[in-house]
């Protein structure tokens, strides 16, 4: 399920914040009570993470599924 | 749930029951399966489902007097199916296939049988198979002597022979001219009890005094034995030609002489034989031995008949290709009428009975995936299925008792009615509800209650109904906008239900009690459940009583009408929007009827939590007639028309718009535009009829949203409020990121339990929306 998330594939996107391209990090995710790391792309100043469309209607949703089923 | 009640309704499915052919032969030989397999080529499959049961199959391929032929439904269209002759056709081809794997057991018991018949060899058969040692004891000196006598053309020896050879193989010893009589003696009954563990009287039906006096019997001369179980006065020994109850006659003659009952007979006995050497009970759970009636409900109607096929030589039987073309007249039996008629039910593969089972064992499930989850949540509870099943099994019923007990236990998925929950919320809010009786008056004689649908989705025909009735209503038309409680109900969310109901009750008393007019079937549904005291009646049937507006007839080819499924049992309203139809001059088509209407797919919340299931539904629906639809409900409407099919509302007819527009391709509103439209219906009341000052909100930014855009969000379930809260809340903090790609700005907000995302453009002095999306779980960088 932890692995089922990772979508490390670097990102183009920039922060306009603090003007720095995003970075692949370590995220925590959580749903209903339960969190797990991920790596996500993540401004390294401010900590915006980007959840792609493709991510939150793919993988994402799978897992919230899972969960929500259990 | 109630483990009683679910039993309950398991019993009532009766797709599980045998079919009339398996159920009438003594041993349940499973036909319908083996007509399946002959009609697609496979007689060893098909000889295997005989073989498993039947103990000796050459012989009783040929001699049995198939009880099953006289049961069979497919009499009812063009000739019961040839069984017995199918199955000697499988013998033929199949018989060199035949393996048996007897039991092995620890310490075999030793068994001995007197009698060579029928019910003796599958008596010694049943108990070889268990592991037994059986020995079987005959006074002719051939085995199955009254067999012998059959036309060879019939039975053939060579038949007898092959399943002689079976038993040996098993372990059966037979030994000829071994005439047992009573008493003591080398071949006396007594010897015989003392050296076996058991044994079993099997000398045909009759008289038979020679065992006396090691066993009692009776005036009749017949061997004394317990009904059902075969017990005679000797402990050890067993009767194999019993009655079944202690209601059939005694000393009368047994029923005629029938080879498959007298193998059944054989059967039973071992049984018997088995539980008294285990030391079980003679006489438990024995209920279903021997041939019954099928309770099967079977649609026989719906097979046009088909003649039997006759053999090109008679004397031969059927060769191959004969066989598989008459056991393809097997219909097969099968009830699933339900899962034929709903789309929901065909999609999980199976047929309620099965379906209760697995919501129960959903419902026990303490750790673990709950697997039936979107089952349960997928039906629209339209009660389609119980208007249609024999014994009228609602699976709507049972999901809902599902869904409120999973809510109850807090396993409900929290995405699944998340959504409409939330519409609820804002159509029950102080915002979106008005409740006030007509100007100049202090009490309503009637209340107008639209619904939330038809108020989002043509809040210019609730001006104009409200207005009609005031206009023919003289004791004052009151107006309440408000939500019945129908999605909380479907969502299993009993406590919300209770919310609106004490709130729709303290707004009636307060206007003094009135009658309620409901545009809605599913409010009136709901009113009428939760308001027993309340008088509420269709806006159809009171614009029926009151009368139409004037206005010109109609011009329109045909309608075929589709009708709510809410207002399935609701025979006058079903008739007065008929009347309505006809008087406004519409030729009207029946689709199924009333009675038979499917659910749009909004009911029981279907389309949210599980959108597939309710696209399949309204897609059958909509290919029922190429005939544009008229519909009478506002969401059912909606729904056919963002499917594409052409579907006028009732209302369009009975309060034209203007002339020349074209009401059935009116498109559907969408989400977005139905709570704008809520908001804006009230405004404009408050407006119009009390002379109040108010002005409509304005969007906090005017986001322009592309037709594409709006309908993948109308899919996503994002509303345009959502988005623009997204963006605002962006452009203010600057929290945004940039595709250097596509120029497009990103930004993400948190409402509640969502995070909603756009990638948006600024265009003009405003932003143009490209993407949306959305997800629950949260993510945040770790520090
Ligand atoms: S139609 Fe087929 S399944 Fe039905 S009773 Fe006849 S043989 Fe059996
Ligand atoms: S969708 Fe309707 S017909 Fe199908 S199972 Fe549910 S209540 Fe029955
Ligand atoms: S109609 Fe459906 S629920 Fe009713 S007995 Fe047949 S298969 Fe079972
Ligand atoms: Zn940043």
């Amino acid at each position: 399920m932890i692995d089922a998330l990772g979508s490390a594939a670097s990102s183009s996107l920039i922060c306009l914040s603090c003007d720095a391209p995003l970075e692949p990090g370590k995220i925590e995710a959580s749903y209903l009570g339960q969190s797990f790391p991920v790596d996500l792309p993540r401004c390294p100043k401010c900590g915006f993470v980007y959840v792609s469309e493709e991510l939150a209607s793919g993988k994402m949703l799978k897992v919230e599924q899972a969960l929500e089923d259990k | 749930m109630d483990g009683e009640q679910v039993k309950a309704w398991e019993a009532l499915c009766v797709e599980e029951q045998p079919p009339a052919c398996v159920a009438a032969c003594p041993l349940h030989v499973d036909f319908r399966g083996m007509a399946e397999k002959i009609a697609a080529g496979d007689f060893v499959g098909a000889f295997a489902l005989y073989a498993r049961v039947v103990p000796l199959p050459a012989i009783l391929a040929h001699v049995c007097d198939h009880p099953c032929e006289t049961a069979c439904r497919r009499a009812e269209a063009g000739g019961a199916l040839r069984i017995a002759a199918l199955e000697r056709a499988c013998v033929e081809e199949a018989y060199a296939v035949l393996k048996r794997a007897p039991q092995r057991l620890r310490r075999p018991k030793s068994v001995a049988i007197v009698g060579v018949g029928l019910a003796g060899l599958t008596a010694a058969h049943d108990l070889a198979m268990k592991g037994h040692a059986v020995t079987v004891f005959e006074a002719d000196a051939t085995a199955l002597e009254r067999l012998r006598h059959f036309d060879p053309a019939i039975l053939p020896p060579s038949a007898i022979e092959a399943d002689l050879g079976g038993l040996v193989s098993l372990g059966v010893e037979i030994r000829c001219r071994s005439r047992i009589v009573g008493g003591d003696g080398p071949l006396g009954l007594d010897r015989l009890a003392e050296n076996h563990d058991a044994v079993l009287l099997a000398p045909g039906r009759g008289r038979t005094p020679a065992f006396a006096p090691t066993v009692a019997l009776g005036p009749d001369g017949r061997v004394v034995a317990a009904a059902g179980s075969g017990a005679t006065s000797h402990p050890k020994i067993f009767a194999a030609h019993v009655r079944m109850s202690e209601a059939d006659p005694v000393g009368g003659d047994f029923a005629d002489y029938s080879p498959i009952g007298s193998a059944h007979d054989g059967r039973r006995a071992a049984n018997t034989i088995d539980r008294f050497l285990q030391g079980a009970s003679l006489t438990a759970a024995r209920g279903d031995e021997g041939g019954h009636a099928s309770c099967l409900y079977v649609e026989v109607s719906a097979h046009p008949p088909v003649a039997p096929i006759d053999p090109a030589d008679p004397a031969h039987g059927y060769d191959h290709a004969e066989a598989i073309a008459e056991a393809a007249r097997c219909f097969p039996c099968r009830c699933r009428e339900c899962v034929k008629a709903c789309e929901y039910l065909a999609r999980h593969g199976g047929y309620p009975k099965r379906y209760v089972r697995e919501i129960w064992n959903n419902d026990g499930i303490v750790m673990g995936n709950r697997k039936a989850n979107r089952m349960i949540d997928g039906c629209t509870l339209c009660g389609l299925c119980a208007e249609i099943c024999p014994n009228d099994l609602s699976m709507g019923e049972v999901c809902l008792d599902a869904r409120r007990s999973m809510v109850r236990r807090g396993k409900m998925p929290a995405s699944h009615h998340d959504f409409a929950l939330r519409e609820f919320a804002f159509y029950r809010s102080a915002e979106a509800t008005l409740a006030r009786n007509e100007p100049g008056f202090a009490a309503s004689e009637v209340v107008f209650f639209p619904g939330c649908q038809l108020a989002g989705s043509d809040p210019d025909a609730v001006v104009a109904i409200w207005s009609h009735l005031r206009a023919r209503i003289s004791g004052g038309v009151g107006l309440l906008l408000d939500c019945c409680g129908a999605p909380a109900h479907w969502a299993g969310r009993v406590d919300l239900v209770e919310e609106a109901r004490a709130a729709f009750e303290t707004e009636w008393r307060r206007m003094g009690r009135p009658a309620v007019v409901t545009a809605c079937a599913s409010c009136l549904k709901m009113l009428r459940e939760l308001h027993p005291d309340v008088p509420a009646e269709s806006l159809w049937t009171r614009l029926a009583a009151i009368g139409l507006p004037e206005a010109p007839p109609v011009v329109s080819p045909p309608l075929s009408i589709h009708d709510p499924c809410t207002a399935r049992h609701d025979h006058a309203t079903q008739a007065a929007v008929r009347a309505i139809a006809a008087a406004r001059g519409l030729e009207v088509r029946e689709l199924d009827g009333a009675d038979r209407t499917t659910c749009c797919g909004y009911g029981g919340l279907s389309v949210y939590a599980d959108p597939e299931t309710a696209d399949r539904i309204v897609e059958r629906r909509i290919g029922q007639s190429e005939d544009d639809y008229l519909a009478w409900c506002a969401m059912c409407r909606d729904t056919f028309a963002r499917h594409g099919k052409r579907t006028a509302h009732l209302l369009d007819f009975v309060f034209p718009k203007s002339d020349g527009d074209d009401p059935a391709g009116r498109p559907d509103p969408g989400l977005s535009a139905r709570r704008d439209a809520r908001l804006r219906l009230k405004a404009r009341l408050l407006r119009e009829a009390w002379g109040e000052t108010v002005s409509d909100d304005e969007p906090i930014m005017a986001i322009q949203v592309p037709e594409d855009v709006r309908l993948d969000m109308e899919r996503k379930l994002i509303l345009v409020e959502d988005v623009t809260r997204t963006i605002a809340e962006a452009e203010a903090s600057g929290r945004r990121l940039k595709d250097p790609a596509s120029g497009r700005l990103i930004a993400a907000h948190r409402a509640g339990e969502v995070t909603y995302w756009v990638a948006y453009e600024p265009e003009g002095d405003g932003f143009v929306l490209r993407r949306a999306w959305s997800h629950r779980m949260r993510v945040e960088a770790k520090p």
